[in-house]
């Protein structure tokens, strides 16, 4: 039986590299035929911004790897609305379509329903 | 109950030594330690040239004494350590480097035994996110 597994993505996208070694962990995790989704919160949802320019800090750009995780259906892929509105964000500045924009409670009973949580 | 955990911090940050007493701790209540997963910085505890003065603990031979014991999987992230010059022999032959220097006692793995530890293990606990 697959087990729910919810990887959670709090920092910047740069920085430090916590934002690249989740993606990495959730994209190897796809391939096991469990039931995986990512949340991004607090800084985290600066990972998704449209704009996004790399290239003066010697790093990938952290918005080219994002559309791979269509590529590896992972299709559970939700954003704290709190987040967002707390850094002025709306759905039109993100890089993906296909997002749930969640609000804390919603974030609450995602999180219950899990069967494990891998934080970054 | 089965435990994995998942550490992320280098030998020289708190969350480290937490990681060890966690470990110990659900070990002496009788659970089940079935894999430490060690990932981004959490990878230097598998460097054997990490040399602290003689006074200091060395954390990677706690582990080290810890996985003997109790027969914990120690897996290293490749990914990770490549990163950070943490190489077995094979990998040290496959990249024509001069030495190698993964302490006995961890092997070194790919992501997807993180995977396989969350889905084994009753609880995944992270230290250092």
């Amino acid at each position: 039986m697959s087990k729910k597994i919810l990887f959670i993505s709090r920092r910047s996208p740069y920085g430090l590299s916590y934002a690249r070694d989740a993606l990495d962990a959730l994209l190897a995790a796809s391939v096991y035929d469990q039931d995986i989704g990512i949340l991004f919160m607090d800084d985290g949802v600066f990972q998704l911004l449209k704009q996004q320019d790399s290239s003066n800090i010697a790093q990938k750009n952290l918005a080219a790897i994002l559309p791979a995780l269509e590529l590896y259906e992972i299709k559970k892929i939700y954003v704290q609305r709190e987040s967002l509105e707390a850094r002025r964000l709306g759905a039109s500045d993100l890089v993906l379509d296909d997002l749930h924009i969640i609000d804390n409670e919603e974030v609450r009973q995602l999180l219950a329903q899990q069967d494990q949580l891998l934080s970054f | 109950m089965i435990f994995s955990l998942a550490v992320y911090a280098a030998p020289s940050v708190q969350a480290s030594d937490s990681a060890y007493r966690f470990a110990t701790a659900l070990l002496a209540q009788g659970y089940t330690l079935y894999r430490v997963f060690f990932y981004i910085d959490g990878v230097h505890h598998g460097n054997e040239f990490i040399t602290p003065p003689q006074d200091e603990i060395n954390l990677s031979t706690r582990w080290q004494q810890l996985a003997q014991t109790h027969d914990v999987d120690l897996v290293i992230c490749i990914a990770s350590a490549l990163r950070r010059g943490i190489l077995d022999e094979t990998e040290a032959e496959r990249y024509e480097k001069s030495g190698y220097n993964l302490a006995p006692g961890f092997t070194i793995g790919g992501l997807g035994q993180l995977l396989d530890a969350a889905v084994t293990s009753d609880r995944l606990i992270t230290f250092g996110s």
